[in-house]
Parts: structure tokens; sequence; C-alpha cells
């Protein structure tokens, strides 16, 4: 009975956050078909939703679409991979020695303040194609928040289970595998999911300015060449990758980390 | 109803000798004495507390012992063989919350012999065996988080002795559990300790705990910490709590009562951890 009561209730709040969307789109509907003016800001050149649909409609048809998201796609898993891979690396170094920590970590704290977007034009010129400081742009967005996140989770690894796996007959390696690694896990694994969000931030602001193909540049051709409802579906096609993206990082984490999402009996 | 399934084998290793050893911690002007002029032995196969107030650098003497840190003077060897950094045949017991988080039960309990190179098929059957022993069987594929305190402290106790220590050391392993919990942990420990008879040497400031467990109790002073009094506990095994209640126990009790007296108006001092002060 309880929980029939519950269920309809969860049913209940589902529809009311259904209806606050068609709500929304309703609402900008009706602001762009009146060409709503409030004096700061004006939607005489919003396109409303149902123009939207049409050319998010045309543009699932034509071949373009798929040549843009795969050439974003690919720039994020080459500049983002690249940044897992080196940012893990960095953290565990710097996290686990205080040599390591001396040595790196004053540059990178240095470099860390800027933001990864005002390293545009400076990328374009160090790099012999715009392809290659686009990924550039994407893997410095992502570095960070990754090389931070994997320093701190490593660093406060407790350290009476590193004694306990020695006194268990651990050696260094083993340690490193068995305890730091999946202690670090979940500081490690928000590191990700930040560095994801900046990482996609970057990669669009880069392919606005200097890109050919591309969901950023998709967007920004767009605007120059006037077809105002192409920018609204360019910016939702960027929120959907985002949104899939973080979606597998989370997914992922949970997976690989099934400790943290086990449920107390006892 | 305990029958000790190996007296012979006990006799034959486990033996500590701790002789006139001093351990200091901290640097500069920070240092202190934790312990001081400690010297005495342990038989193989005894159960010894040792009991003294908190700081009174137990803990600290106990961590040494596993390994975790050196001492500043004397000697400290188990089976004549001087001590030096952690090792299996050392095993160690925390007051709570070391086992891995993100290991089931089983592989908790067959970390040591995983990390002797143990097939997996061979390791898990061994920790399935120890966890029948200490009263877990059904509980293998569970995470630490989703076990009682006293459960996670039963683990605790398998995933040491499944190493088939030399030593059993054991840092307040109960303080952390209500006191119901307290003292059923306690009679599950002399089963356990009833059947794979390993040298214990149990660290608490509980005074009841001490002597319901021990063979002997070595009463330490505030810092630095000596031995204040050695004594010989006359109880005989097997024991339970109705012990508690008898006059040659409620005697001991007020004796080591009056020993750990402290100075009125003195505050009890921090907690020593066994793995030294934080850097």
């Amino acid at each position: 009975m309880a929980t029939v009561i519950r269920a309809r209730l969860v049913g209940t709040r589902w529809v009311i956050r259904g209806l606050s969307i068609l709500a929304c789109i309703a609402l900008w509907q009706v602001a762009s078909v009146t060409h709503l003016n409030l004096g700061i800001v004006t939607f005489r050149n919003v396109p409303p939703p149902v123009e939207v649909a049409q050319s998010a409609v045309a543009l699932f048809r034509s071949p373009k679409l798929a040549a843009h998201i795969t050439s974003s796609l690919w720039r994020v898993f080459a500049g983002y991979g690249a940044a897992v891979v080196i940012g893990v690396m960095l953290g565990f170094a710097i996290g686990r020695s205080r040599a390591a920590s001396d040595l790196l970590l004053p540059p990178l704290e240095l470099l860390r303040p800027i933001p990864a977007v005002a390293w545009i034009p400076l990328s374009i010129l160090m790099f012999p194609s715009s392809e290659l400081s686009m990924i550039y742009i994407t893997f410095i967005g992502a570095l960070f928040p990754i090389v931070l996140n994997t320093v701190h989770g490593v660093a406060n690894v407790d350290r009476r289970l590193v004694a306990s796996a020695r006194s268990l007959g651990a050696g260094g390696p083993a340690i490193l595998r068995e305890v730091v690694l999946p202690g670090a896990a979940p500081s490690i694994v928000t590191g990700l999911a930040i560095g994801m969000g900046t990482s996609w931030f970057c990669l669009v602001t880069a392919e606005m300015i200097s890109g050919q193909f591309g969901i950023g540049y998709y967007t920004w051709e767009a605007y120059t060449l006037q077809n105002y409802a192409d920018i609204i579906v360019g910016m939702l096609i960027i929120g959907l990758l985002g949104m899939g993206s973080s979606w597998l990082l989370t997914t992922a984490g949970r997976l690989l980390m099934p400790w943290r999402s086990s449920k107390v009996v006892r | 109803m305990n029958i000790r399934v190996a007296d012979i084998d006990a006799k034959s290793f486990g033996r500590i000798d701790i002789a006139d050893v001093s351990i200091a911690l901290g640097d500069g002007n920070d240092a202190f004495e934790a312990v001081s002029g400690l010297d005495f032995a342990v038989a193989p196969g005894e159960l010894v507390c040792i009991l003294g107030p908190s700081g009174c650098g137990k803990s600290t003497l106990l961590g040494a012992l596993a390994g975790h840190m050196p001492v500043t003077a004397g000697r400290l060897t188990v089976d004549g063989q001087q001590i030096q950094g952690p090792s299996p045949d050392r095993g160690m017991v925390f007051q709570q919350h070391t086992l891995f988080p993100w290991k089931r039960v089983r592989d908790n309990v067959a970390f040591g012999p995983k990390m002797r190179g143990l097939a997996g098929t061979e390791r898990d059957r061994a920790a399935d065996a120890i966890l029948k022993l200490v009263g877990l069987s059904g509980f293998e594929a569970f995470y630490p988080a989703q076990l009682s305190g006293g459960m996670q402290q039963r683990v605790e106790i398998a995933r040491v002795l499944i190493n088939q220590p030399r030593v059993l050391l054991m840092d307040e392993p109960f303080s952390a559990l209500d006191a119901q919990t307290r003292a059923m942990m306690q009679e599950v420990l002399l089963d356990i300790w009833g059947k794979i008879p390993t040298t214990t040497v149990f660290v608490t400031h509980d005074i009841d705990e001490a002597l319901f467990l021990a063979d002997r109790i070595v009463v330490m002073s505030a810092r630095p910490g000596r031995v204040i009094e050695d004594i010989v506990l006359p109880f005989a095994r097997p024991r339970s709590h109705d012990l508690v209640t008898e006059p040659e126990f409620v005697r001991l009790k007020r004796h080591v009562m009056q020993l750990l007296r402290r100075p009125d108006g003195r505050e009890p001092l921090a907690r020593l951890s066994p793995l030294g002060v934080t850097s």
C-alpha cells in the first residue's frame, strides 16, 4: 500500500518535471513569435522552437551532421584522452613522491590560473595545424582538474590502509595497485568528470575560432550565415554531447567502484 | 570446550623479547619519549595484555613490534630476529577501518596469500576456511561497509591469521564497539586463539578486558610509558563472562585500578597512533 502511494508520488513528480520543460518551450515560442523586447534583451532574432525543430530534422537528414560530430568527438577523444593519461600519471607522481612534487608542481601551479581559452592564440602559433592546436586546447582544459584531483586522492589515501597492506606483505608496486589506486579512485573520477566538462567547453570555443568542421564551428558558421535556427540546433547538440559523455563517465565510475554503491545491511 | 589443538606447535615459535627499549616520537622541539626502558619477554603462545592510560605509549610499542616505526634504543626481537620493517609474520589488527573498502570480505582475507603469490582458487579456499573459523560463513561476498563493527573486526582477525603469523598484535581492537558486542568479541577472540594458538600482544586501556583475556598483564605508567607491574593471572581457561564477578577478579581489578589512578586534576593524554606522529 505504502509503496503504491510512493510510486504514485514519484510519478506525479516526473509529470511536474516534464510540464516544467514544456512550459519553458511554450514561453520561448510565445516570446520569439511576438518578438518580445525587454529593453536589455530582445527575442527579435531568436527563432521559435518549431523552426529549430525543422532545422534539426534537416540537419539530421544531411551528411554534414556526422562529419561535424565525428570531428568534434575525435578532438575531445584525443585531447581529453591525453589529459587523462598524462594527468593521472602526474597526479600519482606528485601525490606519492616529495621530490616529484617539488619538481613538477611549481610550473603546473604557475600555468594553472591561465584559462585554457587564453591559450588559443599561442597554440595556433605553436602547432603546425589548427587541428593539433584545438586538440591541445581541449587537453589543457582537462589536464588541471585531473592532475589536482588525482594528487588530492593519492595524497589522502588512509595511511593505516597502506600500513596494513605493508604488514600483510605488500611491496611498493602492490601498494600502488591494490591500495593507492582504488583509494584515490573516487577523487580521480571526480577530476575526470570536471575535466570532461571543461574539455568540451574549450573545444567548442577553439572550434569557433579556428575550426573547419566540428559542432562548435557549425554553430558559429550558422551565426555568420544568419541561419539563426541552426545556432540553437548546434547549442542543443553540444549540450547533448556533453551530457552523454558525463553520463558515460558516471556509469563507468559506478561500474568500476561497486563498493561505493553497496547498500548497508547491518 | 576450547581444546587447544596445537599446543606443541605453539611452543615452537612466537617468542618476543623486548630488551631495554625506548622510543622517541616527533622531531625538534616537539620530540618526546613515548616509552622508556621497557624490558620484558612474551613466551610462545602466550596472550599478554598491555594495559595503561591513554597516551602512555602502549600503541607505540605495538607499532614498533609491527615494524611501522624504529626503536630509539634497545632491541626488539621475535624468535631471536631483530624487527626490521613490517612483515606478515607479525600481524597487526587496528582499532577500526583498516579493511580495504573496495575489496569483498573474501578478497580482504585473501590479501596476504595473494601477496605471497598463491593462485586465486587456492587463496579463496584458504580465506573461506578461516572465515568459517571466525564465524563469518555466508558473508564472503560482502563489502566491509555492509558489515557491523564486530563483523569487520572478525574479518580483520581472519585477514591477519591467514598468514599464520608468529605473533598477533592487537591495538585496542574492540574499543570502538558497543559494550555488548565488545564482550562477545572478547569471547570470539579467546575461541579463535584456542583453535589457532598464537602469541598475542593485546593493547587496551580497559581493565576488565585485560583481566578477562590475558594470561598476563603488563601494566604501564603514564608517558613516558614504563612497566610498573607484571601480573600473571590465575584464571583457568576456558573463560566465560561469569568470571568478572568472582572475588579474585574483583580483587585484581581493584589492585590494577589503584596502579592506574591518575594524580588528581590531571587530564588524560591524547591517544598515540601505532604509526607514530603524522608528518
